[in-house]
Parts: C-alpha cells; sequence; structure tokens
C-alpha cells in the first residue's frame, strides 16, 4: 500500500469510513471452478436500478475503492451500465473476471471507462491442468487472449493464481506466462471454505510440505530468512490492533444485497434492499461487533507466538465456528513458514492425547496388548 | 489574458474524505490528495464555468485574497494539475461526458 493510500485509510478506520468495497453483481458463472466457494444459481439478483442506487448510496458513504466481482461479471447484460454509473460517481473501480468474455471491443471499453485494474484468473500455464480447474475446455486460451487484448490497451492486468495441490506444480509457469504478457501476479494458497460452510472445498489446498515450500521460494517472497522469521514478542500497542480491514474499512456486498464483513466473511450484517447501506455500516450489532475485536481479545490466539505476524483471517475463523477464534489454514501458514506450531495446534494436539490413555495391562491379565484406547 | 476552462478529467477516480479530495490518476493510479483551494477549484471543474470567474465567486469568498494575486495562484494550480491528467484545461468550454459526482 503506499503511504498515501495508508494515510487514507487510517483516516477512514478513524471516521468510520467504508472505503473499499467489494460488490459482487452475480453469482452466475460460465466456468465451474472446482474450489469455487460459490453456487452458481440466481436466486433474485439485484436490478440495475437497485445497484445504480446502491452505488449512490455508496458515494454517499465515502467508497472510494470498487471492485466489481462475481460469478463472472460479463453475464450480466447489464455489465457496461454499471459500470459506466460506477465510473459517472468516480469510483475506482477493479473487475474480477475469467475474462473469457472479454475481446478487442470489450477491452476498448473497458479502457474508455477509466478502469484501475483488471484482475484475471490463471491456474496454470498449461491448458490442461487450468481448464481441469476451470471444468471448461479451452478456457485457458480464451483468458490469455483476452489478457493480451487488455494489456494491448494499456491496462493494468493482474493474473490471480490460487494455489492447489492440482496445480501446485505450475506457479513457476504462471509466472513465466504474466512476465511473457507484460502483467503482474499474485498467488494465492488459501482456498476458502464455501459460503454455506461447507469445507469440502479446503481440502483442495496445498499441504503442509508444498506450503513450505513456497514460503522457502525466494522468487516469491524476497528475503526467505527475513520471511520466515518468527515475530518478536508483541508488544500492548501491537495487541490492541484491529485484525484486517473487514467492517473497519471494507465490506462486501452480495449479488442479493446482503452485506458482510468481507467476501470471506459470511456474517449477515443486513440487506440494501430493506435498509440504508450507510446505516448498515454504521449501526449493525453483527458489523460492531465485528470492530470490537482487538488482538489482545482472541481466544487461544492471543497468548500465540505467532499473533504479531499471524495472517489470521477472521472470516476464516467466523466458518470454523468463531470469529475471535483461530484460523487453522493461518495457523498452517504460520507454522509452514516458521517451523514453530501454533497455540491452535498445540491445543488441538494436548486435546487429542488427552482422548487417548496408554495405559499399561498387568502381565497376569493375559492381554497380548502393550497399550488399550481408554 | 487568455480565459482558461478547466474540466475534471473523467479518467481519473476520486472520491471526498471528510472534506479532503482524494484523486487517482487515470494514468498510473498514483494517488493525489487535494488541498482546500485545489479541492475547490476541483468542485468548481464544470468545463463550462472560467477560472476567473470560480476566482472571483469562490476563491475570493472563502480566502482572504485579491483577484489578481488569486488568479496568478489559481493558474499555476490549474496547470500543475492538467500536468498529472488529474483536471483537463483549454481556451474554450469542454463538453463533459456526464455530470460526474464531483463532490463526493
Amino acid at each position: 500500500m503506499s503511504g498515501l493510500l495508508e494515510e487514507m485509510t487510517a483516516k477512514a478506520l478513524r471516521l468510520n469510513i467504508p472505503l473499499n468495497v467489494q460488490l459482487d453483481i452475480t453469482y452466475r458463472c460460465n466456468e465451474r471452478c472446482v474450489h469455487c466457494y460459490l453456487d452458481h444459481d440466481d436466486h433474485g439478483e439485484m436490478t440495475t436500478e437497485e445497484i445504480k442506487r446502491l452505488l449512490d448510496e455508496m458515494a454517499d458513504a465515502g467508497v472510494f475503492i470498487l471492485t466489481l466481482s462475481g460469478g463472472e461479471i460479463f453475464l450480466r447484460k447489464d455489465f457496461f451500465e454499471i459500470l459506466e454509473y460506477a465510473r459517472q460517481l468516480m469510483f475506482c473501480v477493479k473487475l474480477k473476471t475469467n475474462a473469457v468474455f472479454i475481446r478487442e471491443h470489450e477491452a476498448a471499453r473497458i479502457r474508455d471507462l477509466g478502469v484501475e485494474s483488471i484482475q484475471v484468473s490463471i491456474y496454470s500455464h498449461r491448458p490442461e491442468v487450468h481448464d481441469a480447474i476451470t471444468l471448461v475446455k479451452g478456457s485457458l486460451k480464451r483468458s490469455v487472449d483476452a489478457i493480451r487484448f487488455l494489456h494491448s490497451q494499456g491496462l493494468r492486468v493482474i493474473i490471480a493464481n490460487v494455489l492447489m495441490a492440482q496445480n501446485m506444480a505450475d506457479y513457476q509457469g504462471v509466472r513465466a506466462l504474466a512476465n511473457e504478457l507484460g502483467v503482474e501476479c499474485t498467488l494465492d494458497p488459501t482456498v476458502t471454505p464455501m459460503m454455506d460452510g461447507n469445507r469440502s472445498t479446503v481440502g483442495l489446498g496445498v499441504d503442509s510440505k508444498a506450503l513450505r515450500q513456497v514460503f522457502r521460494d525466494a522468487s516469491l517472497v524476497g528475503d526467505v530468512d527475513e520471511f520466515c522469521a518468527i515475530a518478536a514478542e508483541s508488544s500492548a500497542d501491537a495487541l490492541d490492533a484491529t485484525p484486517c480491514s473487514a467492517g473497519h474499512t471494507a465490506c462486501y456486498v452480495s449479488p442479493y444485497g446482503d452485506v458482510f464483513p468481507c467476501v470471506q466473511f459470511p456474517l449477515p450484517t443486513g440487506n440494501v434492499r430493506q435498509q440504508g447501506f450507510l446505516d448498515i455500516w454504521r449501526n449493525s450489532s453483527q458489523m460492531n461487533d465485528v470492530r470490537s475485536i482487538r488482538l489482545k481479545d482472541l481466544t487461544t490466539c492471543t497468548s500465540c507466538s505467532h499473533v504479531a505476524s499471524c495472517t489470521r483471517c477472521p472470516g476464516l475463523a467466523y466458518m470454523e465456528g468463531n470469529m475471535r477464534g483461530p484460523s487453522s489454514q493461518d495457523c498452517e501458514k504460520s507454522f509452514a513458514r516458521t517451523g514453530i506450531p501454533s497455540a491452535n495446534m498445540l491445543a488441538k494436539k494436548q486435546k487429542a492425547s488427552n482422548l487417548v490413555q496408554i495405559r499399561s495391562i498387568p502381565p497376569h491379565s493375559g492381554a497380548v496388548r502393550s497399550g488399550a484406547i481408554a | 489574458m487568455t480565459t482558461i476552462y478547466f474540466a475534471r478529467n473523467p479518467k481519473v477516480a476520486a472520491r471526498s474524505l471528510d472534506g479532503e479530495m482524494m484523486i487517482m490518476s487515470g494514468r498510473d493510479s498514483t494517488l493525489f490528495t487535494l488541498n482546500r483551494t485545489a479541492t475547490l477549484l476541483w468542485q468548481s471543474a464544470d468545463g463550462r464555468t472560467p477560472l476567473d470567474q470560480v476566482v472571483t465567486q469562490t476563491i475570493c469568498v472563502e480566502f482572504d485574497v485579491t483577484p489578481g494575486e488569486a488568479l496568478q495562484d489559481a493558474e499555476t494550480l490549474v496547470k500543475e494539475l492538467a500536468d498529472h491528467e488529474i483536471l483537463q484545461i483549454s481556451g474554450d468550454p469542454i463538453p463533459q461526458p456526464h455530470a460526474a459526482g464531483g463532490k463526493r
């Protein structure tokens, strides 16, 4: 984050302004990515007029960065109407798309409307791997062609690569592809549970061994020793910090108007069809509950040696059952990075050992086993 | 003296944060914040009102400054903002593609 943006974010935090909002305009999608956390049905998306009214409210509330995402945003026939309206309101607009529907004409329109950046999901440089994740044959070629169109228009394109067991071997290939295309590339090793709480997708993520390998790749993390170092003991100030921007300067709105603290934090806080956006942002008891969380108040994590450097996501923790509790996926990351188990991992181990007690069986009992589960 | 018309560049992103204008350049995503004078100029940049009129009707009302002094400073500022592609300037009125939310 640039110094000035950091300063503006601090100001927004002080003034309780939602500087950054992700708005999913549809959950419908032309791809069926194996790790996707959404269902792809239309349960009653907001109409064009409802979205425009919401954008007006967001502009009045001080929202500056607006990420339009989905689902696949180009499946909405009114996508350009929404985008044009958002730009009239002078939002800094970022798009997330698989870009399959973007050809020269769409790329030129996006450029003319002054979009800040377009994030395109690419899982591998090899069609057989990428297409096996999207479950759409030919999708890699279409997405890469679109990136070329967008880049040729002078637009900022960011390839987003979600790391899973299925594409673990290919992240360097994706980075090389990004380099060849002249675009940026990000790598995310977190596979999110589905919004309905189904955790089956999490199993698609990389294991600890692979994560350790990624965290020790200097081409990704820079100085490996520094990246993998154990954080110094937390100061009282650090423990008084807020965990992340969710609910503080950022939130998420679904295609149905539901407002959540973050796309990865499915705690319902209100619906813009029934209430004003700013009213939900300022007065929702759930939003205020999220806002009250400080690192010093966390169960388990406050005493963890990783608390100062952990990427603990309160949304993932919420999906595990307690927004003030640990997020196991982040515990795994801290462990892979430093080799030191988190307080949560140690507590789980302790709990498991309390369940299984090994005791000696007296020799005269005639038992042949050396131990038994009590 | 040449009349200067000035308009907001439709490629930028902008939002007022507690009276301070945040502007993101459409060229390279550089973020700027405008001081109070520049914010007033930004809010008045409709492409139709000439700069000297904005100075007398807005800047001189808000600040204790003579019109001549204020116009000179405003011209410098407007040209600087145009160099950063935040504003567009012209000797003729600048048609605006849409009524942008300049005060938000």
